[in-house]
């Protein structure tokens, strides 16, 4: 009789089983079955009505059925949620192709790249990073730096004055005397910072524009040194390739002096139009400090010597990044900005 | 500096290298080349022809029929030209050659222009006659030669030579970049003397031969000369010349002329010229006759004074112009150009020659002020050696009697100080290779020193030094002189021994790093502008009359208005570019700049000015006052400035939205501001849209910038939240009631967050709803009921003071 009762539930929960679609449907069975007043709770209600030696007997009918309709359940349950999920994904489906939502970071100078490429180069070969005034006295722009009043190099540069004592530095070396009359030697140091010159604004002058200065001063120091040095610079800035060709120049605050050229980064020094048919682009000047230079600020010529150089960063700039007309760089017109 | 090869090369016995050799080598011993071109490049099968007879074209009124003699054979050519006759000599193409330009003189094509036998107008040319445009050439160094036409060549000519060769064409011109140092390279024997040396030769100066010792007259007799400002002229050579026969220089000096691109004239003005070339020593010729009471007086101008120059102009002059004087009158301003009054005619019989040497920054100076830069003047500022002037003396009058143009009288009148003697430097081989870090043997060093005429003393072990080489003074030069006869390329390439120092940024530059990082990650992008503007944008920004910023200091040579102060607001650079780029058409434009301010102490300026970094932002498009207030707030606080900053609403900038602004205060010291820009300044800048700014003033913020960190742990006890909701008088800022918060909260109050503010229909008019989120927290244990609601109330006592109700 009981049994009877129990193969009619289990075919009744299985056939509801089967036939839900969702998890609600399978939730009603399982309340219609396993609930307060389901037909199995019913059934286990019914349990004092049966005869004491009956009931274990009936007990273990009424939990086999009960847990093979719970198995039963959750199988079909992790189904109907398999089916679910599959379906939302099938649904969720996007076009990868569309936009990116734009997270848009601003973006920094080429000026500023090039000078961070330098300062990392320098830095790691053991050189400080200083800075000095803008606006400056004649004296450390000049004449410390071996360039007397009446020097034609005083005209050349074209200098804005503020007065008779005071100008717009036309160069940073001014920053290496600063730094020689500290008087703390050895010094290894890059300096980079803006400077003026007289220059009308075109596709390759600036009246304002950046250098960075170098310095070493040691005991054992010597013109070769600084060819090793630059060459690495060279390296390190325009790839592993690259060749340097040092030109004897001529500034009145080193002595030797030279101007670097490197192969050029874009024909490997074959000759093209980027190099103007040479090979090689001009890149910097450079020397042995002037034994005059080092006197000037207290240091005795006799016992150290030093090498200094000066790199225009708009230069580097300019030629790293194929960048055609100077103007660009003080324009900070967005379009241009965010190339780099 | 332009000059022939085959001048250098004449100078040079047995120097042979390619133009291109020549060109390296130079380069690489310091004289440097910065280019060169060949007057003969695209110049090919170029004869001499001789007309032999010319007519008409049957079929052309403009063309004529020629029959030319080009040596072994003879052409019939067809021309247009019509300034030729039977019988003269003309440069021809020959079938199959080439040209290098156009009749017309207009831009040399790169290839030339190739010329063959073909019909014209149905009659059969077998070449082309020449002018000299078409030869590469024009008529400033060939003033013989017609406007239009063709190049008539010499009756001396004999048809079928190489009329290139005739004309000089086949040479090299090289121009060179001279370092202001080397004043001797200014002339072509400075540049043979560095050819000679680098390509190994031993160079000796050509000798002159004495001139006038014959002449029963001497230039004493004709001339007094007096140097009354010696600190401006240390020497002054004058040498007589008389029955001066002007005419036409021979062709060897007409070639060597024009090679250097100056137009020969006659023999007397191309000898003066020549000599300048040659000997860097510009020269002069006054006409006898025309100088008064027989004497030259050099001295200073006076105030006011005007003078004429030989081009036929009035010049204003002041006393530091230094003038070249007779008995009576000012002939010449010196160093930079004679005076019409003295100025050579075709009748003249008797010159005086000046060869002089005067202060290079002088006139330099003069003939800026004057306005007036001559060949010569850019010669004389570079500092002269007093001991060539006699040298280029004795040249001229050397060519005068070679070209017998005059009788040159005997001797010369020499007016001098002190002369410059050889300088002796020793010779350290040990110490000049441990400067190059090289191992050069003495015996070496001292070829280089001997082809450059610097000789040996070796006793005492000294350099004698010429007084040409004005630049070689001490070790270093001498080091310089062995570097580059060496040669850089040769010079080891090694690293400095010695130890490293730590190679490093300064802690303010690592501030500014930050900076950008944070202005970077906030979608701004870095800007640069000039330092210097226009004292205009005072107005622009709508600045009072006695604004501090007014106070800028001026360049005393700007390049022009808009060039002329330093600028003592970052907001005229920031705010110029915003506007270009809202002219274009960009979008959402975001700029930040790092830069300096130049801030005078007092102006006149004695002491350097305050240059002080601001860190400019500004922007238009998306975003509103409180975008940019949270990137400012992101950058102090990743700067290491823990405290919050304060907002004063009284900031009172004029160029700002007066609603909408506020000064920056950290620990109630001014650090900045932001605010909306005024929508005056945004119209000034042409700017339509709404722009924000803030700048903060870096030197304050690195001040209280650090790079500590502390951890604090990890909050354990859990913390208790609650809401208020408050009704507002509307003139309280929430910075009030943040106040209260904070110092009514104490150590409980962990954080308090602004969720909400509202104005509008469901509140009282004059008011507003404000809303906050407060969490409190005890560090060291769980906060019971009790606590929080007590400092709950604490807060809520403080507000009412403000007049602060709960919303019921």
């Amino acid at each position: 009789m009981i049994q009877e009762t129990l193969n009619k539930i289990r075919e009744e929960a299985l056939k509801r089983i089967n036939e839900s679609k969702n998890s609600e449907s399978l939730n009603e069975v399982r309340v219609a079955v396993l609930g307060k007043k389901g037909s199995l709770t019913a059934v286990l209600k019914g349990m004092k009505d049966v005869a004491a030696e009956e009931r274990p007997k009936v007990g273990a009918m009424v939990n086999e059925v009960r847990s093979e309709i719970e198995s039963l359940m959750e199988n079909a349950r992790v189904k109907l949620e398999t089916l679910a999920m599959n379906a939302r994904l099938e649904n969720e489906k996007i076009d990868v192709t569309l936009p990116a939502k734009g997270i848009k970071m601003g973006h920094r100078h080429p000026n500023q790249i090039a000078l961070e490429e330098m300062e990392r180069i320098f830095t790691g070969l053991g050189y400080e990073v200083v800075e000095g005034p803008e606006v400056e006295r004649d004296y450390y722009n000049f004449e410390a730096l071996n360039i007397p009043a009446d020097h034609p190099a005083k005209d050349e540069q074209d200098t804005f004055y503020i007065n008779g004592d005071i100008l717009l530095r036309t160069q940073t070396s001014g920053t290496q005397v600063h730094e020689m009359e500290k008087g703390r030697l050895p010094i290894r140091m890059i300096s980079p910072g803006r400077v003026f010159r007289s220059d009308t604004v075109d596709a390759t002058h600036s009246p304002c524009f950046h250098q960075v200065e170098g310095l070493l001063i040691d005991e054992e120091v010597s013109f070769s040194d600084l060819k090793g040095t630059l060459a690495e610079f060279a390296k390190e800035l325009f790839g592993e390739d690259t060749k340097v060709k040092f030109r004897p120049h001529h500034f009145p605050f080193t002595e030797p002096s030279a101007e670097m050229d490197v192969s050029c980064f874009k024909c490997g020094g074959k000759g093209c139009r980027f190099c103007k048919g040479e090979g090689w682009i001009e890149i910097l000047g450079c020397g042995m400090v002037h034994p005059h230079v080092l006197e000037m600020s207290k240091i005795d010529p006799l016992k150290y010597k030093g090498f200094a150089f000066g790199v225009g960063l708009e230069r580097i700039a300019l030629l790293k990044y194929e960048i055609d007309d100077m103007r660009l760089l003080y324009e900070n017109d967005e379009r241009f900005l965010e190339q780099f | 500096m332009n000059t022939s090869l085959n001048w250098i090369k004449a100078l040079v016995p047995g120097l042979e290298c390619s133009d291109r050799e020549y060109m390296d080598r130079m380069t690489m011993t310091g004289t440097k080349v910065e280019g060169f071109s060949r007057l003969d490049k695209n110049l090919s099968k170029i004869v001499v022809g001789e007309i032999l007879s010319i007519d008409r074209h049957p079929d052309a009124n403009k063309l004529v029929v020629c029959q030319v003699n080009v040596g072994d054979k003879t052409v019939q050519i067809v021309t247009g030209a019509d300034n030729m006759k039977a019988g003269d000599k003309v440069p021809v193409v020959l079938d199959g050659g080439k040209v290098a330009g156009g009749h017309d003189g207009g831009p040399l094509p790169e290839d030339g222009i190739e010329i063959k036998a073909g019909a014209l107008r149905g009659v059969q040319s077998d070449g082309m006659m020449c002018s000299i445009e078409e030869l590469g050439s024009s008529r400033e160094v060939f003033p013989d030669a017609p406007e239009s036409g063709l190049y008539i060549l010499p009756s001396s000519a004999v048809p079928g030579e190489d009329a290139v060769e005739l004309l000089g064409l086949h040479d090299t011109v090289f121009e060179y970049e001279i370092t202001s140092n080397r004043v001797d390279c200014y002339s072509v024997l400075g540049i043979a003397r560095e050819a000679a040396a680098s390509f190994g030769h031993k160079f000796s100066q050509p000798v002159i031969r004495e001139t006038g010792a014959e002449a029963s007259e001497s230039a004493a007799d004709c001339i007094e000369i007096e140097i009354q400002d010696p600190d401006l002229c240390s020497r002054y050579v004058g040498r007589v010349v008389r029955n001066i026969k002007i005419e036409e220089s021979p062709d060897w000096m007409k070639k060597r002329l024009r090679s250097s691109g100056i137009r020969p004239i006659n023999n007397l003005v191309d000898i003066t010229n020549y000599v300048m070339l040659e000997y860097g020593q510009p020269m002069h010729a006054y006409d006898l006759s025309a100088i008064a009471g027989n004497k030259i007086i050099v001295r200073r101008a006076k105030n006011g004074d005007f003078f004429t120059t030989l081009d036929g102009e009035e010049r204003a002059l002041d006393d530091n112009v230094l003038m070249i004087c007779d008995g009576e009158k000012e002939v010449g301003i010196a160093g930079v150009m004679g005076g019409e009054n003295s100025k050579i005619r075709d009748d003249v019989t008797d010159v005086l020659f000046e060869a002089a040497t005067f202060n290079g920054p002088n006139i330099r100076k003069s003939a800026k002020r004057i306005g007036l830069r001559t060949d010569a003047s850019g010669i004389f500022e570079k500092g002269l050696d007093p001991n060539n002037a006699l040298l280029a003396m004795n040249r001229a009058c050397e060519l005068v009697e070679d070209l017998h143009c005059g009788t040159v009288l005997k001797g010369a009148v020499d007016v001098h100080g002190d002369l410059p003697e050889p300088r002796r430097i020793a010779l350290e081989p040990d110490r000049i290779n441990e400067f190059l870090g090289t191992d050069i043997s003495k015996e070496e060093m001292l070829t280089y020193f001997d082809r450059i005429e610097v000789e040996f003393d070796e006793k005492s072990g000294d350099l004698i030094c010429p007084t040409f080489r004005q630049d070689l003074v001490g070790f270093a030069d001498i080091a310089e002189e062995v570097a580059r006869f060496y040669g850089y390329d040769k010079i080891p390439t090694t690293l400095p021994r010695s130890g490293a120092t730590g190679g490093k940024l300064s802690f303010k530059m690592l501030v500014e790093g930050i900076a950008r990082d944070v202005a970077e990650f906030t979608g701004f992008s870095q800007a640069m502008t000039y330092s210097f503007e226009s004292p205009k944008v005072f107005d622009k920004l709508l600045l009072p009359e006695d604004a501090r910023e007014r106070m800028a200091i001026q360049i005393s040579n700007p390049l022009g208005e808009d060039f002329s102060i330093m600028r003592t607001t970052p907001l005229n650079g920031m705010l110029t570019s915003l506007g270009i780029n809202y002219n274009r058409r960009n979008k959402n434009v975001k700029l930040y700049e790092l830069g300096h301010i130049y801030l005078p102490e007092a102006l006149p300026l004695t002491e350097l000015p305050d240059e002080r970094m601001q860190f400019t932002l500004g922007f238009y498009g998306e975003g509103d006052f409180f975008t940019m207030k949270g990137v400012i707030e992101e950058f102090l606080g990743r700067a290491g400035i823990k405290v919050r900053p304060q907002y004063d609403p009284e900031s009172g900038r004029p160029y700002l939205h007066p609603g909408r602004q506020a000064d920056i205060l950290i620990e109630g010291q001014k650090v900045g501001y932001l605010g909306e820009l005024h929508p005056l300044v945004c119209k000034n800048y042409e700017i339509g849209a709404r722009t924000y700014i803030g700048v903060l003033d870096m030197p304050a913020i690195v001040d209280r910038s650090t790079f500590d960190r502390k951890f604090e742990g990890i909050a354990r006890f859990p913390a208790v939240t609650r809401d208020i909701s408050m009704v507002v008088p509307s003139q309280i800022m929430v910075g009030e009631i943040e106040a209260i918060l904070k110092q009514r909260g104490g150590k409980l109050l962990e954080s308090y967050d602004l969720f909400d503010v509202y104005e509008g229909d469901q509140i009282q008019k004059g008011f507003k709803s404000v809303a906050y989120n407060l969490t409190f927290r005890n560090k060291e244990k769980t906060l019971s009921d009790e606590e929080v609601n007590s400092t709950m109330k604490k807060i809520l006592n403080g507000l009412n003071g403000l007049g602060i109700e709960l919303r019921s």
